[in-house]
């Protein structure tokens, strides 16, 4: 009898269980392992493992001059190249202390919103998926089309782009560049609500993300995380506002922000954002100044001696460039502040008390890249 | 470019530090501050608490073999209440440790582990300081600068992917 209780004992107890959601895996967003450590389906702790795309490229930074870097950062949040080549772009122009037309500045401003809508729109669609709702992704990807042949009418490629150069631009706006943009805007306004029809009243898509990751502002400052992330904890605060770089001091828009900090504010917060971007992007094409598009830059770089740290608001959150220069054609050191690797340290203090679902909508809703996570 | 700091918040952190900050820098309109390393705990604590740098925007480091102290440990603070951001370079030696900022700063955790990884510089009081974007049983910190580029743990790469790394 004693025996036969114990055995009970033992085989009812809840013993902690430690589930591996692997390198390859359809929800992870790329190669990210993430450690999960079960109460039956209630998530104790997490661990990730990360690393499974570093490609080094800090130290590939080193042996290169600074225009050769410029494809490279492409490369690290490749759904939303144009951000990162604009921060970098920035970041060099300061260390040398030029600036760029005002022609550049603009084009790089409508070109980075229009980024800005294509990468939420990779996110709305996998996020969406994750969680099982099918029909969003395609028409997401088909609203991200039309931005791509934009990019790749103006140079060239539709992913990474080199858009921009240390200095201003290379490329001129094609011909019909204005007239592409302007049509694309106006009609993202009923397409934005063909999603909001889809998900934002859906009681499923309620049910999923209520209440799910929830993160307080302190607790959104104290780790770091930055973009949509903190904005829907309720912090009204955008780089592009705070200290504005590029041509965002010349238009209006809204800085949405949430009220709980879970899933469903983020998205409320991110489908805002589109529509701002939207507006901005039809200010901008009203009036493009005239003029040159490249500044005064040789064709060797070699910046005088010092250091710059240079920060945009890109999709992901606060997008930094810390280049030390020695005076040579090559930095000495280029470090990339990746948003995606700081908010993904919120995943545990999120998914912690939550279902194994869940998780995969936290991850979804952080948005992150693993090429930026890794470089 | 550079040129020696001298303005409000210097003032306040040399009364409150004194002889721990041993420069203050002006860089192309950025500020930084360089300090000693003893005293990085109680800097950090003061900077976010006082000067309400709420937020730490970034962690790294920087090698500079030929200096007598190698490493530079550069920390990018932001305050949102100021809408400005402190630049603080604490050098350290190649066997020296830094303290840990965890408990000032919990977005440090990753950003050490990154710094440990990269540059081999252990931090005091970091609850879990191991490899992050390398394998754990990697050998040799890829940033420092007698690291090759084309250098590679041979080893790992033989025992772990099974070929010969072509380097």
């Amino acid at each position: 009898m004693q025996d036969d209780a114990a055995q009970k004992q033992t085989l009812l107890g809840a013993d902690e269980l430690v589930l591996n959601m692997g390198p390859q895996h359809p929800s992870t967003h790329g190669v990210l392992r993430v450690k999960l450590k079960l109460d039956g389906e209630r998530v104790r702790g997490t661990e990730c493992v990360i690393g499974y795309l570093h490609r080094g490229v800090e130290k590939i930074a080193e042996n290169r001059s600074y225009q050769q870097f410029a494809p490279y950062v492409d490369r690290m949040d490749y759904v939303a190249a144009v951000s990162n080549g604009l921060g970098y772009c920035e970041a060099v122009e300061k260390l040398l202390n030029v600036e760029a037309p005002p022609r550049a500045k603009v084009i790089r401003t409508i070109m980075t919103e229009l980024q800005r809508i294509a990468s939420h729109l990779v996110w709305l669609g996998t996020h969406a998926l994750d969680i099982g709702a099918l029909t969003p992704l395609f028409y997401c990807m088909r609203e991200r089309e039309e931005i791509l042949k934009i990019f790749e009418k103006y140079c060239g490629a539709r992913l990474t782009t080199h858009a921009f150069r240390i200095g201003g631009l290379q490329y001129e706006a094609y011909d019909t560049f204005e007239k592409d943009v302007e049509r694309f805007c106006k009609d993202f306004e009923r397409r934005i609500q063909e999603y909001v029809d889809l998900l934002t009243g859906n009681s499923i898509w309620i049910g999923r993300t209520r209440n799910v990751g929830v993160l307080s502002a302190a607790d959104c400052i104290a780790l770091g995380a930055s973009g949509p992330v903190l904005r829907g904890s309720g912090v009204k605060w955008d780089l592009r506002k705070a200290q504005p770089y590029a041509a965002y001091d010349q238009y209006k828009f809204e800085i949405p922000v949430g009220t709980n900090g879970d899933t469903y504010d983020r998205y409320m917060v991110r489908m805002e954002e589109m529509r701002q971007s939207r507006l901005i992007c039809l200010q901008a094409i009203e009036n493009i100044p005239a003029g040159p598009i490249l500044g005064k830059v040789g064709k060797v770089l070699k910046p005088p001696a010092g250091e710059i740290y240079h920060a945009i608001e890109a999709p992901k959150g606060i997008l930094g460039y810390y280049i030390v220069s020695d005076g040579t054609t090559q930095p000495y050191r280029v470090r990339i502040r990746p948003p995606s690797f700081v908010n993904l340290q919120a995943l545990d203090k999120m998914a912690r008390g939550h279902l194994v679902a869940d998780v995969v909508a936290i991850i979804g809703t952080l948005d992150i890249v693993l090429g930026e996570v890794d470089r | 470019m550079q040129t020696p700091l001298d303005n409000d918040l210097t003032k306040r952190y040399r009364e409150k530090f004194g002889g721990a900050i041993l420069d203050a820098v002006e860089d192309r309109k950025q500020a930084y501050l360089v300090i000693d390393s003893a005293q990085l705990a109680e800097i950090a604590s003061y900077s976010r608490d006082i000067e309400k740098f709420d937020l730490l925007e970034d962690y790294t480091a920087v090698d500079w073999p030929r200096r007598e102290k190698r490493f530079d440990l550069v920390a990018i603070l932001y305050s949102f209440s100021n809408n400005t951001r402190l630049r603080l370079k604490i050098p350290l030696s190649a066997d020296q440790s830094a303290a840990s900022l965890v408990e000032i700063w919990p977005t440090v955790n990753w950003l050490e582990r990154e710094i440990f990884d990269m540059f081999g510089i252990t931090f005091s009081g970091h609850p879990d300081l191991k490899r992050i974007l390398l394998p754990e049983e990697w050998q040799g910190h890829p940033l420092r600068k007698d690291y090759d580029i084309l250098q590679q743990d041979t080893a790992w790469v033989r025992e772990n992917l099974g070929i010969e790394s072509g380097q």
